[in-house]
């Protein structure tokens, strides 16, 4: 480092687990593996030699400048990239050991395991009641009192119950913004994934909103492994125990948080964290 | 220097070209609106008078050239009744190849775009076709087979001669489309992260389409439905030959029956009359009734349209 | 799946992801139903081209014969000729045939004699009228001085000549494309590019609403209205031509041409305009010069389609153009277009006879020049989008 080093970002204390050495795999249990892990849109490459494993019950961030397919890497972990024509994938990805592409496995399965929130909120045009109960439908849930209650529970897990309590049966559109993302969290934990992905979940809120969906998912972590992309490396820091920095479709460095924004192993990284570049 | 600076600027130099221009294409614009009132005013003033009770309810039975006393009941259940079997054909149909078009097929595969050039194609296929289609399909090949196969001792064609399902069909398929294309609209205006909100709940493909994709485009299908009815009532070219009759004493009361019909008989009385003068009051009571009902349709198809392109921005 | 809550799910973990793709069956049936039903639209096109075909393949094959003046078979050799040959020289369609009795075919017969010597005075008959030769090029039939076009099927010697029709369809067509396009590419430039966005929300479905009026009332505006009013403003002599025809044909289509050149337009990128605004450029400068140029491939498909729909259109020109069937470029006479014709005469003929084959060839020949005309825009307008995708 030649030139005078900006103030590094505060990071919150580290999470339960014991430190690591700073090398890269995590000791706790991978529940999702990638090996050489490439996928091209046609003739373009955008994710190359991907190997990262993500441990469970625990927050992983990908960070990274826009373009590096941090989301594209996202969504091979539900499949949602089987919905683009001509993409094109090599290598593994393992999830709780199953080869997720294989052509054993059935995806529709799979996306009851791995849920996901997109970046924009995406509630049905239907009720807030309806919007959670589609999804337990989908499950073979039929009996009222059954979707009720887990209705509520997962309202109430996304920290939403009692300010909808009173509308349930009003349309999921009146919400505001924070609101409805935190809709889509619970409808995505209603159906109990193991995994949550999350992309860029809070880039669409306000300060306030962004908030709120930053305690939630700090809490869920008790419950399921959830890996986030953002934008936002402040987030980052302050929420996740491990954060993954990709960089034109490679997987640059990954460690603890702590690690990453404090003592990062590459320039690259380093450059980017301190707002060098990105 | 700075005297000639601030002048260009102030003075403002009256642009002929502009003017020129504008007023031309305004002038354009302002003729064809000016014709479509003059046609509507022009039909509306002359019919209204003709218009009663009487007129829309009553029959042809004595002379059909006089206003005094004929009146279109026979030709708004003929136009009303091939259109509504119409649609029980066309919806479907339309629907489902817009849903596959929208939501299964691939936008490279080469059979997407020989269906969407079928589609265009039939869209301008000329209406005077259909009717010969009508004829020779129809009534000549599947009507006559079905006669010789239900009804092979009877001499006279029973199936196999024009009539209201003929008719109807022939229509469909005009139509089809008009529905197509709606339909199509109104799926692709529904935002993506539905779809892949529902996915990713893991619901299947098919399970998306009919429970969070087709609720959403059930006011585009019936602005489509309008649209077609809309279209086919007004259209007489394809039904000359595959049903509609100059004179019928009853109503049509079968699939096999032949039928009266607005369009049709705004031709006849307009072509065929005795006394053209004495005739003018019918004809543009016929008019009336047969804009009325075209008109009043594409307007509401167009407020349903307008409707749901405002509830859909919500979404987005 | 089982009635207790998916929280027992939860407890068999990852195992039921190994089933492989549970296509449902039902599902899977539904959805190729799906793929199956939208099939539909290649079936018809197919299925209109091959009917309206097959009624008149025997005139492009060349198989039919109208000479009256054939082989003729003596009465008494009535025997000699076996059922289906007997059938085909009467002329009659296998249930006429089955009906008849004996006596009334060898009335038949006799007639056909009395007809064969009389025609033989007549050197017109020995003319095969359905041949191509006489449907296209002219010919001096007796009792004219020269060589003309005639169409006239009702007659003793059916005379087929669809020239007279060609034309008819084409100068009304003409005069309707002179009319509408100017207007409504005015329009369309002028509602796309020079005025607010507020006042196209209303100027553009207005216009379109014109779409909205039937042509039979288009037709019957035409032929009660403005015959008269045109013929008093411009002075020609008959009543009903192609001029009348034209302009209410080419009210029928402004809407088609209006609607995608605007689209065409509007289309155009903004930036391009506003670029050209930020140089100084006047509204109407930026309109001519910038839009219109990048928007000629949909208002050259706009046309087309336009073209494609008036030859096509057959109420207003079976009420308008007068159905005199002759042969004249002055869009001040009475004109027979190839619909109108359709149309009109179909009804007189006899299923299977040659005037009806005839009718069903003039449909091909519709369908064929819609089909070349949709097709070309298509690949217009195509290609029109790529552009813009590729640039964007």
């Amino acid at each position: 480092m030649t030139e005078t080093t900006p103030p590094r970002i505060k990071v919150n204390a580290p999470v339960s687990a014991p430190a690591a050495p700073s090398s890269a795999p995590p000791a706790e249990k991978p529940l999702i593996e990638t090996e050489k892990l490439s996928l091209s849109y046609g003739s373009a490459r955008a994710l190359k030699d991907i190997a990262i494993q993500i441990s469970e019950k625990l927050v992983t961030a990908f960070i990274g400048p826009s373009g590096c397919g941090k989301s594209t890497l996202l969504r091979c972990f539900n499949r949602m990239n089987d919905l683009i024509d001509n993409v094109h994938i090599e290598g593994l990805i393992r999830i709780a050991g199953h080869d997720i592409n294989s052509r054993e496995v059935d995806v529709i399965e799979l996306r009851k395991r791995v849920g996901m929130v997109f970046q924009r909120s995406n509630p049905f045009p239907k009720s807030i009641f309806e919007n959670i109960a589609y999804a337990l439908r989908l499950q073979g849930i039929k009996r009222r009192h059954e979707l009720e209650a887990i209705v509520e529970s997962s309202l109430r897990s996304a920290a939403l119950w009692d300010e909808v309590k009173d509308r349930l049966h009003t349309s999921a559109l009146g919400l505001s913004g924070g609101q409805q993302q935190r809709l889509c969290i619970a409808r995505a934990i209603a159906i109990k994934p193991e995994i949550i992905l999350m992309d860029e979940p809070a880039s669409a809120l306000d300060p306030i909103a962004t908030a709120k969906i930053e305690e939630l998912i700090l809490e869920l972590k008790q419950e399921f492994t959830i890996v986030i992309v953002t934008h936002n490396m402040q987030q980052a820091a302050r929420i996740s125990d491990y954060t993954a920095f990709f960089y034109l479709g490679e997987l640059i460095e990954y460690d603890r948080t702590a690690r990453i924004f404090t003592s990062p192993a590459k320039k690259q990284t380093e450059d980017y964290v301190t707002g060098r570049f990105g | 220097m700075n005297a000639t600076a601030s002048r260009s600027f102030r003075t403002s130099r009256f642009d002929f070209g502009s003017f020129l221009f504008t007023g031309l294409t305004g002038l354009a614009t302002a003729l064809i609106i000016g014709i479509l009132a003059v046609i509507l005013l022009n039909v509306l003033i002359n019919g209204w008078s003709g218009l009663s009770l009487h007129f829309i309810l009553g029959g042809t039975e004595k002379d059909m050239f006089d206003v005094r006393h004929a009146g279109v009941l026979p030709m708004i259940v003929g136009t009303a009744a091939r259109v509504i079997l119409m649609t029980i054909f066309v919806i479907p149909v339309g629907v489902i190849t817009a849903i596959y078009l929208t939501e299964y097929a691939h936008s490279t595969s080469p059979f997407t775009r020989i269906i969407r050039g079928a589609v265009n194609n039939l869209a301008g296929v000329p209406s005077i076709v259909f009717g010969l289609f009508g004829l020779g399909f129809f009534i000549n090949f599947i009507g006559q087979n079905m006669d010789a196969v239900l009804h092979p001792q009877n001499a006279a064609p029973i199936w196999g001669k024009p009539a209201l399902i003929w008719a109807s069909l022939t229509l469909a398929v005009m139509t089809l489309p008009v529905v197509i294309i709606a339909t199509e609209e109104s799926l692709k205006a529904i935002p993506q992260g539905l779809r892949e909100a529902s996915l990713a709940l893991g619901a299947t493909k098919l399970e998306t389409v009919i429970q969070v994709v087709l609720p959403q485009a059930l006011p585009g299908i019936m602005t489509g439905g309008i649209l077609a009815v809309s279209r086919a009532a007004g259209e007489v070219a394809p039904i000359l030959f595959t049903g509609a009759a100059y004179y019928m004493a009853d109503l049509p009361k079968s699939l096999t029956d032949q039928f009266m019909d607005l369009g049709y008989h705004t031709f006849i009385l307009s072509t065929q009359s005795p006394n053209v003068e004495k005739t003018k009051p019918i004809l543009y009571a016929t008019v009336v009734v047969l804009l009325l009902l075209t008109f009043a349709l594409n307007i509401v198809a167009i407020l349903i349209r307008a409707r749901m392109r405002k509830k859909l921005r919500l979404l987005a | 799946m089982s009635e207790t809550t998916s929280i027992s799910k939860r407890s068999v973990g990852w195992m039921g992801l190994k089933r492989g793709h549970r296509a449902h069956p039902l599902e899977w049936l539904v959805e190729k139903g799906i793929f199956i039903v939208s099939l539909s639209a290649i079936v018809m096109v197919f299925l209109i081209f091959l009917f309206v075909a097959r009624e008149a393949l025997p005139i492009f094959l060349g198989t039919m014969n109208s000479a009256s003046v054939q082989n003729v078979i003596p009465v008494a050799d009535m025997g000699k000729l076996t059922p289906a040959q007997l059938q085909a020289y009467l002329g009659l369609t296998p249930k006429q045939f089955a009906d008849m009795d004996d006596e009334t075919k060898k009335a038949l017969m006799e007639v056909k004699v009395e007809e064969a010597k009389e025609a033989s005075k007549d050197r017109d008959a020995a003319v095969n009228t359905t041949s191509w030769r006489y449907m296209l090029r002219p010919f001096q039939w007796s009792g004219y001085s020269k060589p003309v076009y005639i169409w006239q099927p009702v007659s003793e010697i059916q005379k087929y000549n669809i020239v007279p029709l060609l034309i008819g369809s084409l100068k009304a067509t003409l005069v309707a494309l002179l009319f509408s396009v100017p207007l409504a590419l005015g329009a369309a430039i002028y509602v796309s590019q020079l005025t607010s966005p507020r006042k196209r929300e209303f100027l553009k479905p207005a216009i379109e609403l014109l779409a909205g009026i039937p042509s039979v009332v288009l037709g019957f505006f035409a032929l009660i209205v403005m015959a008269t009013v045109l013929q008093n403003v411009f002075g020609y002599q008959s009543r009903l031509n192609a001029f009348v025809a034209g302009i209410a044909l080419g009210l029928a289509i402004i809407p088609v041409v209006f609607s995608i050149a605007e689209d065409a337009l509007t289309s155009v990128p903004r930036s391009y305009t506003q670029a050209a605004l930020a140089l100084g450029s006047s509204k109407w400068q930026a309109a001519w010069k910038i839009a219109l140029p990048a928007a000629i491939p949909g208002v050259f498909a706009a046309v087309v389609l336009g073209f494609g729909r008036a030859i096509g259109e057959t109420m207003i020109v079976l009420m308008a153009s007068g159905n005199a069937s002759i042969v004249s470029w002055n869009i001040f006479d009475s004109t027979r277009t190839m619909t109108a014709t359709i149309a009109a005469e179909l009804a007189e003929t006899v299923f299977g006879g040659q005037h009806y084959r005839i009718l069903f060839m003039l449909g091909v020949l519709l369908f064929v020049v819609t089909f070349v005309s949709n097709f070309m825009a298509e690949l217009v307008i195509n290609r029109l989008k790529l552009k813009l995708e590729g640039k964007q």
